[in-house]
């Protein structure tokens, strides 16, 4: 357990290092989200009801599904070089490779999501700190499971990558535009209602926004929870297969 | 420092089986240097995958500085070196961060790893280059750092898979000077792959060559030469039918006017054959003398020619 440990951190803080050579780095990757909080969700205050307790959570979860796959694919570009190949030869931990590699992208996302947060305040976000942090720990889980998921999925595409770029582009956009992270779903006609309750990510989005209002004990916290665990769940145990079976 | 029997590597490409490795045994002993030799295809890189526990193998047992690679991967891991055909350090890492994180990844501490980068960033003149990202280094630069990183632990045996392709000239005497300076300071065991035949020829002590998954010849160059080729005898003649008779005399064949033998001892049976064709009234106009290339032996074995890229199925 403790070489595990200390494998987690040497992945960990290998993964880190860029980010804390370049912090503008961190601050680039988040233009789109920033894109959105500022010129969409201006536009969208006054629309639904009190908009920004509605859109900070939903800028969040796009983050976090971004986020996640990013990470894969970063994991695809060394699967492809040698430098993945260089590691497994040796004695490092297959899992703690996958769980290093999360793990920098949770901090990662963990850092962007409070500097959200904060920029929100001055635009009217009110700030209900214990659902606030219910509500990240929540994100949290959800990106590690996702991460992992596209671990599997960097791991299946090599050494082409094809595979890796069209389900993570089919799949992110269906998923983001279903889950009602831009605009309410309860406008939106039956049939695509229906699609949104098949997609996991809705339950996480409807979680995020009763915590962010400070509803802790609204019944969404719970299926947002279940939700977000049985990702977390099937992630890892797919990802640590993937790891062991070898790549 | 290594025993394989058996070794088979059999992979699935559409539903059909590829034998990469079809039954290889191999020892190599402690402090030698050895190079695989073949075409490409020919399962060198698989031998060498297997041996270093990235791939199991299909059936036969391999033992790796101690430790049985299917049984024990960790024990194998901990004690060779590896450096693949492709670039080691991760794009988005500095040379000097990435040979402080493979320390690490074999157990050093942070200190340590640090103290050992910095060893090896000067043993191998990458000391300039600690801060830069592996990008905006030349092809030789990349593979001293490839050989650095191979390197971190010490290892008692270092894998290289095809060190100097796809470098200039001039990097490659390069990397075969620190390849043969570290074995001189560290007696460190060295197996490689190339299908440079000069590079066999002059820098390994030993030779294996490999083709279509076996081993089809296995000893030092001299050795495999002389068993194998021969020594080459051409002479040219004035005409042509003094061609045809010269190489009737000799054994060998003849081509316009140049006629060419192979022959155990070239420069002893040389004077021979010159007084032979004098004595039958033969003009001969020039002659000389060359020793086989590793290409004449895997030509002799197998009827192609090394540097052929047509691999048989």
């Amino acid at each position: 357990m403790t070489t595990f440990l200390r494998d987690t951190a040497t992945v960990f803080s290998r993964e880190f290092k860029p980010a804390v050579r370049e912090p503008a780095g961190l601050l680039f990757e988040m233009g789109q989200p920033l894109l959105f909080l500022f010129l969409f969700g201006s536009q969208l205050d006054g629309a639904v009801g009190s908009s920004w307790q509605w859109f900070v959570p939903g800028i969040l979860v796009m983050m976090c599904l971004t986020g996640p796959l990013s990470a894969g694919y970063t994991l695809l570009v060394e699967l492809i070089g040698g430098s993945m190949e260089r590691m497994l030869v040796t004695p490092l931990s297959r899992t703690a490779m996958l769980v290093g590699r999360a793990m920098k992208a949770v901090v990662v996302l963990l850092a962007q999501a409070v500097l959200i947060v904060l920029l929100a305040l001055p635009l009217g976000f009110v700030l209900h700190p214990a659902g606030v942090l219910a509500g990240l720990a929540q994100l949290l889980v959800f990106s590690v499971g996702l991460g992992s998921l596209s671990f599997v999925l960097a791991i299946k595409s090599a050494p082409s990558g094809t595979l890796f770029y069209v389900v993570s582009q089919s799949v992110l956009f269906p998923l983001l535009l279903l889950s009602g992270v831009l605009l309410p779903m309860e406008t939106a006609p039956g049939w695509l209602r229906v699609l949104g309750h098949l997609n996991p990510v809705t339950y996480l989005v409807d979680a995020q926004r009763a915590l962010f209002s400070g509803n802790l004990a609204d019944p969404s916290v719970l299926y947002g929870t279940a939700a977000t665990c049985a990702i977390a769940a099937i992630g890892l145990y797919l990802g640590n297969r993937a790891m062991r079976k070898g790549v | 420092m290594i025993h394989a029997r058996g070794l088979t590597r059999v992979f699935k490409v559409k539903k059909q089986a590829v034998h990469a490795v079809r039954g290889i045994d191999l020892d190599v002993e402690a402090g030698r240097l050895v190079a695989l030799l073949g075409p490409n295809g020919a399962g060198k890189s698989t031998t060498l995958r297997m041996l270093t526990t990235l791939l199991p193998p299909t059936s036969g047992t391999a033992t790796v500085a101690g430790h049985d690679v299917a049984r024990d991967p960790a024990g194998v891991r901990a004690r060779i070196g590896y450096v693949g055909q492709r670039t080691s350090a991760g794009e988005n890492f500095r040379v000097r961060d990435e040979l402080v994180t493979q320390g690490r990844c074999y157990g050093l501490g942070t200190r340590q790893a640090a103290a050992r980068a910095d060893e090896l960033l000067g043993l191998l003149d990458l000391e300039p280059l600690a801060a830069r990202l592996p990008g905006t280094l030349s092809g030789g630069q990349r593979r001293r750092l490839d050989i650095a990183l191979g390197l971190i632990h010490r290892p008692d045996l270092l894998f290289l898979d095809e060190p100097s392709t796809g470098l200039d000239p001039k990097s490659r005497a390069d990397i075969w000077q620190h390849i043969l300076r570290l074995r001189e300071a560290y007696g460190t065991t060295l197996v490689l792959t190339t299908h440079y035949l000069e590079e066999a020829d002059n820098m390994a002590e030993r030779v294996v060559i490999i083709d279509n998954g076996r081993i089809i010849a296995d000893g030092t160059a001299e050795q495999l030469k002389n068993d194998l080729a021969g020594d080459h005898i051409t002479i040219t003649t004035s005409a042509e039918e003094e061609a045809r008779r010269a190489a009737g005399i000799g054994g060998g064949d003849a081509e316009g006017t140049t006629v060419r033998l192979r022959v155990p001892n070239a420069a002893a049976a040389l004077p021979d054959y010159l007084r032979a064709l004098d004595g039958s009234g033969i003009k001969v106009t020039t002659a000389e003398t060359a020793r086989p290339t590793l290409d004449d032996v895997f030509l002799a074995l197998t009827g192609r020619s090394i540097t052929d890229d047509d691999i048989p199925a």
